[in-house]
């Protein structure tokens, strides 16, 4: 008998089952199902909230009118604060008109070695009002170590990519990519700058991702 | 990780005294305590969530072998390898031949409670892997060679001058003491290991049946790092922690980092499912998930069951006055609190830790902050019993409990003697605060009184209770 079937045995015998007693039709109908459970109501604004939900959580959000926009408020943000006008980003961001911006836009992951580029610009998949946090999945044109390795992340999203809630976020993914199989290999929930509390429980910013994370909102087309 | 619960008294003496241990814990009521509540406030349909919560995790553990089949069957079919391993024992073996087969020499580690009960690091060390720890708190420890004292911050005992002179042995760089240049320093050395690993290890917070997804919640992004970076990728997690759907997971992390460190969300929350894909630049190409029993089955179907619903979260413990004063490390084992108070005996053996069941107050706190609604003081109150049905109890208290029972039996032998120690009790009195007579030394009876003084017996003389019922009848 293997491991697998062992546990799986006991797993019957303290149950008081066989595994022919319907187990699997219940689990399957369960899942199908999908059912929501009770949450919190997420009523009104949602830009509104997504945005003071992640300023709570140490992000810092820019609002602009247009994604034309994108390329001056990337470089006044990395002005102001003395970064390098410099950065790596998703394929979907190198569309835009970077030239004039005077930032130097490069279209490839990030480096993956122990001095990483500094900047990573990305967009979302979706974003969570309830929480302020973003959503991102995993592709090659969309790859997770942007929004990582760099000590500065930036991402771009687009008002109309904001959902209430996790449950919304997944139904969205589900929409999108299924019927099948719509996962992902990765999908990662990002609120905020990497942080650690793990000395004294003093919080400090950048544990091992990002420093600081600015989320640039943008409100029209998508 | 090696069991030292037998030890459970001497060490909370030593826990009591270790004034940097005591700071620490009355810091974490402050964070975590306040934390939670404050969290929890801000739903407005809280009982309904933990209701819908408690419910989640109980119909997923009636149907467990159901879940798992579906969850193994998603997750092969998105090119993971799923392991089952019956023992801690099993779980190392395999990832030592997984460590062999892809010629692994050093392996990235994120925060695993489960890799704590199986001594991963030890077993993987002995076959010549290195293996580096990179949540803040378990990278210091593994330098320090200390275990962890609390499953959310495992090196809350330590003060950042004790950091520090970890850091300057192990790292050989200057000695830095500011909590912000001190992260930075780990940043920088587990950054060269991040990006030359040839192994990620993680556990899992939950695994998703409907996709075939292990998902870990992180705060500093180690987690991150170590399901991106590494060519190879094994998660590793108890059978118990499988939930039906990407909703019910919803409804879980919605309240997992709200009772573990009073956050509406962990900065990170990580959920991978399967190896690589085509035209992907970045994932492990080799992706293998192990699933351990080790004593939870034990569990199921019995009275013991509740425990199961445990997500691990740590608002017990941050709830217990006992945790609250001696710490994590006294309890001797990979979880401490009321729900290690339980896991302990069950998984380890009710003999090996005998002092456990009875480190609780009974207070009912820890049930009261569970996100999951586990019955807590129930389960140690059944543990207890199972000791005494067992004869585990100690002698001195059997002892102690069969002369009582014999007083008892009879009223004016019992009166007598109760009438002897109160007077007796009564002398003792040695200290006034505010009109208080109390006792600050009890002979033979350091336990009670080195920790807090001891109410005298009142009335002049001192009066036992019978006594004081019949003046006060006499005078109505």
């Amino acid at each position: 008998m293997s491991a697998r079937e062992n546990i799986l045995g006991r797993i019957r015998a303290s149950l008081r089952r066989t595994d022919s007693d319907g187990a699997a039709a219940r689990a399957r109908a369960r899942i199908d199902a999908h059912a929501l459970s009770p949450r919190p109501s997420v009523k009104g604004d949602l830009a509104a909230l997504f945005r003071t939900n992640a300023v709570k959580l140490l992000s810092t959000v820019a609002e602009v009118t247009h994604l034309c926009e994108v390329p001056a408020t990337v470089a006044a943000y990395l002005r102001a604060h003395n970064l390098p006008m410099q950065a790596v980003c998703w394929p979907e961001i190198a569309a835009l008109d970077w030239a004039a911006s005077g930032v130097r836009m490069e279209s490839r992951p990030a480096r993956r070695s122990y001095d990483s580029d500094l900047v990573g610009v990305t967009g979302v998949f979706c974003a969570i009002a309830e929480t302020g946090t973003m959503m991102m999945r995993s592709s090659g044109n969309t790859p997770p170590a942007t929004s990582l390795l760099p000590e500065t992340h930036i991402a771009v999203l687009n008002l109309s990519q904001i959902v209430p809630s996790m449950e919304e976020a997944w139904q969205r993914l589900r929409y999108t990519y299924g019927p099948g199989p719509f996962m992902p290999r990765a999908v990662n929930f990002v609120s905020g700058p990497s942080r650690t509390a793990d000395i004294e429980q003093t919080l400090t910013l950048g544990a091992h991702g990002p420093y600081r994370v600015h989320i640039i909102m943008v409100a029209e087309g998508d | 990780m090696q069991l030292t619960s037998p030890q459970f008294k001497t060490r909370s003496r030593e826990k009591l005294a270790d004034a940097n241990l005591q700071a620490a814990l009355k810091k974490l009521q402050g964070n975590f305590v306040k934390g939670r509540a404050d969290r929890v406030a801000e739903l407005e349909n809280f009982p309904a969530i933990r209701d819908a919560a408690a419910d989640i995790r109980s119909r997923t553990l009636e149907n467990l072998d159901a879940y798992l089949e579906e969850f193994e069957r998603n997750a092969t079919a998105a090119g993971a390898t799923v392991h089952w391993a019956e023992t801690t024992g099993e779980v190392n073996r395999i990832v030592c031949e997984l460590a062999a087969r892809y010629s692994v020499k050093k392996a990235v580690k994120s925060k695993s409670m489960v890799t704590e009960e199986c001594a991963l690091n030890e077993a993987l060390e002995a076959a010549g892997v290195k293996v580096v720890e990179t949540d803040l708190g378990e990278y210091i420890l593994q330098l320090a060679n200390d275990p962890p004292s609390h499953i959310i911050a495992p090196a809350i005992h330590l003060t950042k001058e004790q950091v520090s002179d970890v850091f300057e042995v192990k790292h050989e760089r200057p000695r830095r003491t500011d909590i912000p240049g001190m992260c930075q320093e780990a940043r920088e050395m587990l950054r060269g290991h991040f990006v030359t690993a040839d192994m990620g290890i993680s556990g899992a917070n939950f695994i998703v049946a409907e996709t075939g997804s292990t998902l870990i919640v992180t705060n500093e992004g180690n987690g991150r790092m170590v399901t991106t970076l590494p060519r190879v990728h094994v998660a590793i997690t108890g059978i118990e922690k499988v939930v039906p759907t990407l909703e019910d997971l919803s409804t879980l992390i919605r309240l997992l980092p709200r009772h573990a460190t009073g956050q509406t969300i962990s900065n990170y929350v990580s959920v991978t499912t399967g190896p690589q894909r085509e035209g992907d630049s970045d994932g492990p190409q080799h992706f293998h998930i192990i699933l351990l029993d080790g004593g939870r089955t034990k569990l199921l179907g019995g009275d013991m069951q509740d425990m199961l619903r445990c997500i691990r979260c740590g608002a017990c413990m941050n709830h217990c006055p006992v945790y609250q004063s001696v710490g994590g490390h006294a309890y001797g084992w990979v979880y401490p609190g009321p729900m290690g108070s339980v896991l302990t005996p069950t998984y380890a053996g009710l003999e090996n830790a005998r002092d456990l069941p009875n480190a609780a107050t009974l207070c009912g706190q820890c049930s009261v902050a569970c996100p999951v609604k586990i019955p807590l003081p129930d389960l140690l109150r059944k543990l207890r019993e199972r000791q005494f049905e067992q004869g585990l109890k100690p002698a001195m208290e059997a002892w102690g409990l069969a002369l009582w029972r014999w007083a008892a039996q009879r009223p004016a032998i019992y009166a007598m003697l109760a009438k002897v120690g109160a007077r007796v009790l009564a002398t003792m009195a040695t200290k006034h605060d505010g009109g208080k007579r109390l006792i600050h030394a009890l002979p033979m009876g350091g336990g009670w009184t080195d920790g807090r003084d001891m109410p005298a017996p009142t009335g002049t003389n001192g009066k036992t209770f019978r006594e004081l019922y019949q003046a006060r009848q006499n005078r109505q």
